[in-house]
């Protein structure tokens, strides 16, 4: 495979904000380096968020409470219902509370090795630091975390470490932590600093003299489109695991924001990074819209198994003896066993599923088991610790998690690529600044459990705050008005793609091309990788594609209530995507992180990186509907955590 | 399973709506109420006809989107269950299900089963906080708190702010939404500075919005589909009598 087939090779991309010396002070010496910007100028400048996430909600009441003028959007119906809320494990933080060894480099250690090596020391190093902070933010907040009888905080393990630095709020740390940021944005509201637009989705990005100065944003009650000015905007609009169509993201989540934005000149990094989570209640049929994670916490107490033999998989869990059972992560991986990290729990789970050891339905699922923990704890307690996460498992499987072993089995989470930004959380289009989990930065190819929380909290309250000054300093920026040439098309483009998706009338629902696009991907792009498979997924996206733009039905009218145009938008969007995913996993020859390229593997069938090949963050150019994709790579280099063989055994 | 639904459409806030059956046929046992509801608009839509729109997101119980009301009860017969997390195995093979949005003065339709609840972030503008600007925050463990007023307020947190309780309710309150903001931050040390004026704050807002009094029906702890107890609504009238005569 050559570049030439596919995409082209660009000038590499420098991360020129990033300081150099020695990492445990460059966050302080760039912030002392950042203009700032005095409390009376704040005021005229303005910033718009798009999202209220973690990131986004945090961001929005920080930037108001420091005295900038925000306009906050988010497609739901109030930002208290981002997708942040349905995090359950928990949030990391270098606290040490438990005298475990732990420690901010402990963390960054972890971070860097966890991601594979495919993450910045700098920004990992940033991200540590600054969880000890958001620890006391929250709990200032109210945040009720979990507390040991003496009134102090609880920590949890999480899979990956071996230290207890996981602090929760129950199954629901996600929920809690939300209405944290949530309550502060409201709170800015309410005092008149924070504009919020609810059910307004972000269209286009406006770009005025080579800066990001506006959006174009759609009403989605009245389905009024209007522009939107600001001196920077900030894209908080979480990630893309949608394009899957199944996984474990709301049904709202979408790129488009982060897509419109790489169209008109935002480089987009690692887009093949997608963390498949091996704790997910199975499929159960093809009326599924989408799946459900049980936190990964449970494997502190759950043991995961499969039957040693095909023969007994029909079975019931319960009628299978002890010695004919497979605990295959603590058998291939003593040391870490059932908390070996995420990649490496769901492949093994694959694999062994892949034998035809798979329970359930379909054979696609493995067994948690809590009957050990039960036995050893007694029910109460374990009720205590996950009672919530039972009842759901409950809910959706009907069957009994207490009386037999849930079914789990790996399915689309988190994605790890995103906009590329520099050490500031600044894109290529200057006053573009990108933060959560719609960036790239921080978790490198594969995450921690409880670092997508720890990431949106520290770029929405810490980091994002300090760096996006040293840009507004040099504002407020010429004032832009409607009738500006880029306001014009950027109006346009969005009138003509909405009227283009009413007017196309075909025979197929939105839904079944974006079910369509997600088993290509799903197969291809997946959890495991060949040249082949990518190379025949990007012919059948482009088939998709093409059909989408004559056949899709969109019912009703713009000036409306729409849903189905909405998500017409998205799945356009997202198609796109899928095609870059596939070219940027092609081009990557190595299996890293959470992906395995089936060509580069361990005489023992494990992941074979190449980081003397592949040691960069990929970031791509868009060239055009029908051009290719052109590759800026940036450099990724180790000083203080060398590469070195993951091993969990 | 085949089933029949009689689902409220209306075409928009100043339109009439009226109930319109459909014919569900074939629909998993294992499907949610609302995949139920997804098949239903993937017929509906290519048949030429305007689909259902509802309010749905995270579809596992806990963003708080999803807002029918179910032969009668809000997000349906399965106690302490969101509408996304009612599965159809609990109901039965020829089943007539009827299927409304939340009806309530301060939660006006949109469209079909889409209401606009942003009177509940007006609540929380009020005072449903605690001012902690970022940066200010002493160390986590300088604040020691109880666990037992801690897995209080988390009890009282785990509200997720859908508006079941309002829906539910005779006089269409807000209180069981308000109560539990007000027992979350009310029961830990970091929310006794605001303690007085939050309350006072959230209950004129939330009469500003129009929401009715309260009367103790309990409708709304029924519905909740998080459980919260009626008890904290007797919290926040006492917070509140001692509010206005400490005041």
């Amino acid at each position: 495979m050559t570049a030439n087939d596919f995409w082209a090779e660009g000038e590499p991309v420098f991360d020129k904000a990033a300081p150099d010396g020695p990492v445990e002070t460059r966050w302080e010496r760039r912030k002392f380096s950042a203009k700032l910007v005095n409390p009376a100028n704040r005021r005229k400048l303005t910033v718009i968020v798009v999202g209220t996430g973690l990131a986004g909600g945090s961001a929005a009441a920080t930037l108001a409470e420091a005295g900038y003028r925000v306009k906050s959007y988010c497609y739901q119906d109030s930002p208290r219902r981002a997708h942040s809320i349905a995090a359950q494990g928990g949030i990391n933080a270098a606290k040490n509370y438990r005298n475990d060894g732990d420690s901010v480099y402990r963390l960054f250690y972890d971070t860097v090795k966890g991601g594979d090596f495919r993450a910045r020391e700098s920004n990992v190093y940033r991200l540590a630091q600054v969880s000890v902070n958001i620890i006391d933010q929250c709990v200032a907040q109210g945040v009720p975390f979990a507390r040991e009888y003496g009134g102090l905080l609880d920590n949890r393990s999480f899979g990956g470490t071996q230290v207890s630095r996981t602090f929760y709020a129950r199954g629901q740390t996600g929920q809690q932590l939300l209405l944290g940021a949530y309550q502060a944005l409201e709170r800015q509201i309410g005092l008149g600093n924070v504009e919020m637009n609810a059910r307004h989705e972000m269209l286009e990005l406006i770009i005025v003299d080579g800066k990001a100065r506006g959006i174009v944003v759609r009403d989605m009650v009245t389905g009024e489109i209007t522009t939107e000015f600001a001196d920077a905007v900030v894209l908080a609009s979480g990630g893309y695991g949608n394009v899957f169509f199944l996984s474990t993201n709301a049904k709202g989540c979408n790129v488009t924001a982060s897509w419109r934005a790489h169209r008109k000149g935002a480089l987009f990094a690692n887009p093949c990074y997608t963390q498949i989570h091996p704790t997910c209640i199975p499929e159960s049929g093809s009326h599924q819209s989408k799946l459900t994670l049980m936190s990964e916490s449970l494997r502190n107490d759950g043991r995961v198994w499969v039957p040693k033999k095909a023969a007994d998989c029909p079975k019931p869990a319960g009628s299978i003896a002890e010695e004919d059972r497979d605990y295959y992560l603590e058998r291939i991986y003593p040391s870490f066993g059932n908390l070996v990290p995420r990649d490496i729990a769901s492949r093994a789970a694959k694999n062994v599923c892949d034998e035809g050891r798979g329970v359930g339905p379909g054979g696609l699922g493995v067994y948690l088991d809590f009957a050990d923990a039960i036995k050893r704890l007694g029910r109460k307690a374990v009720e205590a610790k996950y009672g919530n996460l039972f009842e759901m498992y409950e809910r959706i499987t009907g069957e009994d998690p207490y009386e037999t072993p849930m079914r789990i089995y790996p399915a689309v989470h988190y994605t790890m690529g995103g906009l590329w930004v520099d050490y500031d959380l600044q894109s290529t289009v200057p006053g573009l600044f990108v933060v959560g989990e719609a960036n790239f930065s921080d978790h490198g190819a594969n995450r921690l459990g409880a670092s997508a929380l720890m990431q949106g909290l520290a770029d929405g309250y810490f980091v994002l705050p300090n760096t996006i000054s040293n840009y507004l300093a040099a504002g407020p920026f010429k004032k832009v008005t409607e009738s500006d040439e880029a306001v014009v098309e950027a109006r346009k483009q969005v009138e003509d793609r909405i009227e283009k998706f009413l007017s196309i009338d075909g025979d197929r629902t939105v839904d079944s091309f974006h079910r369509e696009l997600g088993q290509i991907m799903w197969e291809y792009c997946g959890m495991e990788r060949t040249e082949e498979g990518l190379t025949k997924a990007i012919g059948l996206i482009r088939a998709l594609k093409e059909e989408f733009w004559t056949r899709v039905k969109v019912p009703g009218k713009g000036e409306e209530l729409n849903q189905n145009l909405e998500k017409a938008g998205r799945v356009a969007d997202f198609i796109e995507l899928g095609e870059l995913m596939c070219i940027d996993a092609l081009h990557r020859r190595e299996s890293c992180g959470g992906h395995f390229r089936a060509e580069s593997q361990t005489p023992d069938g494990e992941a074979l990186r190449h980081d003397d090949q592949f040691s960069y963050a990929a970031a791509w150019e868009y060239f055009g509907a029908d051009g290719k994709p052109v590759l800026h790579k940036e450099d990724l280099n180790f000083e203080y955590v060398h590469p070195s063989t993951r091993s969990y055994k | 399973m085949d089933i029949k639904v009689r689902v409220w459409r209306q075409a928009g806030p100043s339109a009439a709506g009226k109930m319109v059956t459909y014919d569900v046929k074939g629909i998993s046992p294992d499907a949610s109420f609302l995949e139920m509801i997804d098949v239903l608009n993937e017929t509906l839509i290519l048949g030429g006809d305007d689909p259902i729109a509802f309010d749905h997101d995270c579809r596992e119980g806990i963003c708080g989107a999803c807002s029918m009301v179910i032969n009668g009860v809000a997000h349906g017969p399965e106690k302490a269950t969101t509408t996304c997390q009612l599965h159809m195995r609990k109901f039965s093979d020829g089943d007539v299900i009827d299927v409304e949005p939340w009806r309530a003065a301060a939660f006006p339709v949109i469209k079909d089963l889409v209401v606009d609840r942003s009177a509940f972030d007006k609540i929380i503008q009020a005072g449903g906080y605690i001012t902690a600007p970022t940066g200010t925050a002493p160390d986590a463990h300088a604040t020691p708190v109880p666990k037992k007023d801690a897995d209080a307020a988390f009890e009282a947190a785990t509200c997720i702010g859908c508006g079941a309780c309002v829906a539910a309710c005779p006089n269409g309150s807000s209180m069981l939404f308000t109560a539990a903001k007000i027992a979350h931050l009310g029961l830990m040390p970091q929310g006794q500075p605001e303690r007085d004026s939050r309350v006072i704050d959230m209950l004129q807002a939330q009469d500003d919005a129009g929401f009715g009094g309260c009367t103790n029906a309990g409708e709304c702890t029924t519905v909740c589909p998080k459980g919260i107890p009626l008890s904290l609504i007797g919290r926040l009238n006492s917070d509140y009598r001692k509010a206005i005569t400490t005041r």
